[in-house]
């Protein structure tokens, strides 16, 4: 960027005040503007070089001073001039937004996830450690987060503007974005895809907080039960270890581990197993059946919530001791200065012998 | 301000006792009409009709809009009005607009044939219009329908209340005009060109309509499907789109895009047709790079089939395939601005008049600039994630498509009311109209901008507080906005009966359509022209006056 | 296609006589036919965009849930099937055959073409109602009444018949299937029909003594409908019946 970090500094400050962009609240808001104002810069640019045309030769040509039109067929230099520069002007916004599009739709692997379920006419945000919200959303400073939205009715969007993100929460499979908050504050938070009668009404706040406050509100905020852990109810209550019991000669696979590896189907076919995949293997198990296994698993479709879906999904997710696992674990201990305490699965536990 | 306006003779002129109009009376001679002429004028009344109805709903919308409260009426009253509004100017307007009325109406003549190719199917044309438009009202007063105009899927399918089915079948049935309309022009301008009359001297205005006609024929059957797949799975519930019996929402995204991303370039190309005309008349001189403005007509029309996926960058596509579409989304941007300066560069040492239709023509320029620059805002991917679904979308949109395409027809309206009625109208208070539309427009739409920018959704009736006074001001260009078009209404009826009796060629402008009589005759011409000048020759024109003929037929 | 010089020329471009049934705005027979003609191809070609919704559809489910498709796929009736697209590529011969008749004035010939043509059509509309009426019988019309349990149970015959039961939600999607089975030939039934009274109408004329005075425009742009349902009908077959059978 050409321009000094003052200069841009007090064109944002200008501009937010002026109230015409968002506040710059996340990490990825000022690469945004910064396209944005190019993009806004290049089109003053064409359109005041159109209208300057324009208004120059309605003066110089108009008909009182200039009686008699010279008849001119064209010229191929001024139709490639204004063919490769606008291209030109145009393929750079495309790489540059394109870069954009990557960043704000690839999480970073070490971000925390939180589940978002959007139905008429609220969101629901589940964090790991079991808490709930109702159209807000808390998040701390300085952490990558990643939600995992999903509908469960009609098409909504999720979109928070002074982040400068959105997605659209689809029935039928999950959508992630990802942002990490930067200020301290509360900002919008609207579901922008039109879902029926009460669509203005399906708003809310993101509440960015300070680490340490932001732990204060896990701690007041929990409901006793993680994600993981209601999803070991369910998976007990659902029967799902019948089969799932992790002994060698179980009827189905064990699941521990699974999350993150990648699985042969009996087709041949490899898949890696990310949320979507378990969430689809609960729903469509016999076109997700593991290699060397009969295809005798029943579907779960139909008797089993969005929300218990995503308790199931984060319970196998947990059935491993991955890395990313006790990030999103362990909420409540994400500070650096904390490492030791991210090796207590304080918030899951195992219902299943690992075989 | 000097003018080329050039009238018989006011006391002595008469309008020709013999034209389209007058050749034959009685109701029936009108409703079962095969001239593509008298259809045109069916279908001018029929579209500002439906034009009206559009613009009370966007009335209601903007009125509702000048407080944050959901209150002016119910929230399922407010969605019920943007989509009505939706649909109606949409389909009941912009898409017939100037292909039904000025390209039926001259499209025959520019070419030098009597009629279209198909005067039967152009009457059908019309009447499947008026079933289409018909049904979308009863639709409208038996209850309406809230899915918005997009009949978004499963909100159209399993949860809306409202008359999905009928204003659904409504649309198919509307969209079968739209593809004989298109059928007709593209075979009539193949087949029954004039001797003489060859590809490269068919005036621009052809060539948009026929670049606008290859979309309406190739892209409006795949949203009849699309319509009938969603009426099928509303009742007997088949599940082609609904995800618990394994169907796709988003194919549903991915076929009614892939018409109703080409059906705004059929919206606009037309309009891009007239401004030719406009501008190269009103300088007097020949469209700058006529043949690259012909070749971008038609190189829009086959990039617009492939960016359909830009609407949906957002839902959940692979990250590859929004790569793909928003490259292909900068390439058709560039035909447009390569007309924007052929444009400008046409009035270089041209010999320019600032009539009605060159207010409107420059009103276009203007406003299409900014609108079709936004576009590239919401092209590249990774700006559309923060500005789609807002208002920055609906003010994009309106700028091409009202900034544009309507002041694109209004300007055709004015440029060829001479031609259509053999009157005049009111010169004075329509350079008004101009106007106050431009400045009305302004304030409606730029608002709007900033609005998406700052987040605020579109299809909202209520708000946060902090959106209320762009919104105010957007309400206050409405009504503004509002006076411009009524305006027009007024005086151009006025002058049915008082204006000025126009003659031929009142703005001396070339082109077959100003060689013969104003209103033309049911035959349009007595005798098959040989075309012999080039196109927009002025000179060929200028040795025409030194042997001027003042009466025709 | 000259397309580059105008259709018109110099010459037609006066007046001159022409015969009754030559439209007023057209110069010559000669324009008047290709015009229609081509108008009737691009005609065409928009009914295929229209269908091509219904292919997609069906490109993306068949790949999905494969196994539904093979299974439901075989509940169709083949000999129905095939006999249909026997008695389809029959009428498309005897409706050539007709177009021919008209061009070389054969009356007789026309009217016997038309009467098979039509009787032929009637007869694939006949066997498929016969088809629609089982799907009827077997619950597989989408809605509220459809049933998987067939594919979840297969009968004795059909186990004996090599098919293997598949798990309930993969016998859900078959319901997909139908969907798009009664869409694609329902569609194509509707086309069928209207060709069928445009036919009939045609036949009267016909009978009457019509088209022989060399205006056939009607009779060949028809034919290039009549060939065009057939065709689609010709890909409906394999992509609907024919998926994995063996035997």
């Amino acid at each position: 960027m050409g321009l000094s970090p003052v200069l841009w500094q007090f064109l944002v400050k200008w501009m937010t005040n002026f109230a015409i962009i968002p506040p710059e609240a996340s990490r990825i808001a000022p690469q945004v503007d910064a396209l944005l104002v190019f993009m806004t810069l290049v089109s003053l640019v064409g359109l005041v070089l159109v209208g300057l045309l324009v208004t120059a030769f309605s003066i110089l040509y108009r008909r009182e001073r200039n009686p008699v039109a010279t008849q001119i067929e064209g010229s191929t230099l001024l139709e490639a001039t204004w063919t490769i520069i606008p291209l030109g002007l145009f393929l750079v916004m495309f790489v540059w937004g394109s870069v954009l599009y990557f960043r704000i739709y690839t999480p970073p692997p070490n971000a925390m996830n939180i589940y978002v379920v959007g139905k008429q006419w609220m969101w629901k945000a589940e964090h790991p450690g079991g808490q709930h919200e109702i159209n807000s959303l808390h998040v701390p400073t300085g952490q990558p987060i990643q939600l995992t939205l999903i509908s469960q009715d009609v098409f909504h969007s999720f979109s928070i503007p002074a982040f400068r993100v959105k997605r659209e929460a689809i029935p039928g499979r999950y959508t992630t974005v990802w942002f990490e908050a930067t200020q301290v504050g509360t900002y919008h938070l609207f579901c922008t895809q039109y879902c029926g009668t009460q669509h203005s009404g399906m708003i809310g706040e993101v509440d960015v907080m300070t680490p340490d406050d932001y732990k204060k509100w896990l701690a007041s905020s929990t409901s006793g039960v993680s994600l993981a852990q209601n999803g070991e109810r369910l998976f007990a209550s659902l029967s799902c270890n019948a089969c799932h019991s992790g002994q060698p000669d179980a009827r189905g696979p064990s699941l521990a581990d699974v999350y993150g590896s990648k699985l042969t189907l009996s087709s041949g076919q490899p898949v890696l197993v990310d949320e979507a995949y378990l969430r689809q293997a609960i729903l469509n198990p016999s076109a997700h059946i593991t290699q060397g296994y009969a295809p005798i698993m029943p579907t779960y479709q139909g008797q089993i919530s969005e929300e218990g879906l995503i308790s199931l999904v984060e319970y196998i997710k947990n059935l491993s001791s991955n890395y990313r696992v006790q990030q999103t674990l362990n909420t409540s201990t994400l500070l650096p200065e904390q490492p030791d305490k991210a090796t207590a699965k304080g918030a899951a536990t195992q219902g299943v012998s690992k075989p | 301000m000097s003018t080329i306006v050039s009238l018989p003779d006011q006391a002595t002129a008469r309008i020709p006792k013999r034209n389209y109009i007058t050749n034959e009376n009685g109701i029936l001679s009108w409703l079962l009409t095969g001239d593509h002429k008298r259809i045109a004028m069916l279908y001018l009344i029929s579209i500002t009709f439906f034009f009206f109805i559009g613009g009370a709903l966007a009335g209601l919308i903007r009125l509702e809009l000048l407080t944050p409260q959901s209150d002016l009426m119910a929230a399922d009253t407010y969605n019920k009005v943007f989509t009505m509004h939706g649909v109606v100017m949409i389909f009941l307007f912009l898409v017939p607009s100037v292909p039904a009325t000025l390209g039926n109406f001259l499209i025959p003549i520019m070419i030098g044939a009597k009629d279209l190719a198909f005067p039967k199917i152009n009457l059908l044309s019309w009447y499947l219009y008026l079933a289409g438009g018909a049904m979308t009202l009863t639709a409208m007063i038996t209850g309406g329908v809230d899915t918005g105009w997009t009949f978004t899927t499963p909100m159209s399918t399993h949860f809306s209340n409202t008359n999905v089915i009928t204003t659904g079948l409504a649309i198919f049935i509307a969209g079968f005009s739209s593809i004989f309309t298109g059928l007709n022009f593209i075979v009539t301008i193949h087949r029954m060109r004039a001797p003489g009359m060859t590809w490269f001297k068919l005036p621009l205005f052809c060539w948009a309509h026929y670049a606008a006609s290859i979309l309406m024929v190739l892209g409006t059957p795949v949203l009849a499907i699309t319509l009938v797949l969603v009426v099928l799975e509303r009742t007997i519930g088949i599940g082609v789109f609904d995800p618990t019996k394994g169907g796709d929402p988003i194919l549903f995204q991915h076929l009614f895009w892939f018409y109703s991303h080409p059906a705004v370039y059929i919206m606009i190309l037309p309009g891009m047709g007239v401004i030719s005309e406009v501008i190269s008349t009103f300088a007097r001189k020949r469209v700058f790079g006529y043949t690259a403005v012909a070749f971008s007509s038609v190189a829009i029309a086959v990039f617009g089939f492939f960016v359909w996926a830009h609407h949906m960058f957002i839902m959940g596509v692979s990250n590859y395939a929004v790569l793909v579409f928003s490259l292909l989304t900068m390439l058709v941007a560039v035909p447009s601005a390569i007309k924007i300066f052929n444009w400008a560069f046409t009035l270089y040492k041209g010999s320019i008049t600032f009539e009605t239709p060159m207010l409107y023509a420059f009103g276009f320029m203007g406003l299409f600039t900014i609108g079709g620059l936004t576009g590239v805002f919401l092209g590249s991917s990774g700006t559309d994630i923060h500005l789609t679904e807002t208002y920055f979308i609906v003010a994009h949109f309106h700028f091409v498509m009202v900034g544009g395409m309507l002041m694109a027809f209004l300007s055709g309206v004015h440029f060829w009311w001479p031609k259509m009625t053999g009157r005049m109208y009111p010169e004075k208070i329509s350079q008004l109209a101009a106007v106050v539309t431009f400045i009305g427009f302004n304030f409606t739409f730029f608002p709007q901008f900033l609005l998406g920018m700052l987040g605020m959704p579109r299809r909202y009736a209520a708000y946060p507080p902090e959106f209320q006074v762009l919104n105010v001001f957007s309400t206050a260009g409405a009504s503004i906005l509002g006076v411009g078009y009524l305006l027009p209404m007024i005086y151009l009826i006025w002058s049915l009966k008082y204006g000025e009796v126009a003659g031929n060629n009142p703005w001396q402008a070339t082109g077959l359509e100003w060689q013969i009589q104003s209103p033309p005759l049911t035959e349009n011409f007595t005798t098959i022209p040989v075309v012999t000048q080039d196109v927009y020759d002025y000179e060929w024109l200028e040795r025409q006056k030194e042997h001027e003929v003042t009466h025709v037929g | 296609m000259s397309d580059s010089h105008a259709v018109a020329t110099t010459a037609d471009a006066v007046h001159h006589e022409h015969p009754s049934y030559q439209r007023h705005h057209f110069v010559s027979m000669e324009q008047q036919n290709e015009t229609v003609s081509f108008g009737m191809w691009l005609f065409l070609l928009t009914e295929i965009m229209f269908f091509g919704g219904l292919f997609t559809a069906y490109l993306i489910y068949r790949n999905w849930y494969y196994p539904a498709f093979v299974a439901a796929s075989h509940t169709l009736n083949i000999v129905e099937g095939t006999a249909n697209t026997g008695v389809l590529i029959t009428s498309s011969f005897t409706m050539a055959m007709g177009v021919w008749c008209a061009e070389t004035k054969r009356h007789k010939g026309l009217v016997w073409s038309l009467i098979a043509t039509l009787i032929l059509g009637l007869g694939f509309l006949g066997i498929k109602a016969d088809e629609y009426h089982e799907k009827y019988v077997l619950h597989h019309i989408p809605g509220t009444s459809f049933s998987a349990q067939a594919f979840v149970h297969p009968s004795e015959e059909a186990l004996k018949a090599g098919e293997k039961p598949i798990a309930p939600d993969m016998a859900a999607k078959t319901e997909v299937y139908f969907s798009l089975y009664f869409a694609m030939t329902g569609m194509h039934a509707l086309h069928m029909i209207i060709g069928i009274v445009l036919l009939s109408g045609m036949l009267v004329k016909a009978w009457r003594g019509g088209y022989m005075n060399g205006h056939i425009a009607f009779v060949e742009n028809f034919g290039l409908y009549w060939h065009f349902v057939d065709i689609v009908w010709i890909f409906l077959f394999p992509l609907l019946y024919l998926i994995s059978r063996h035997q």
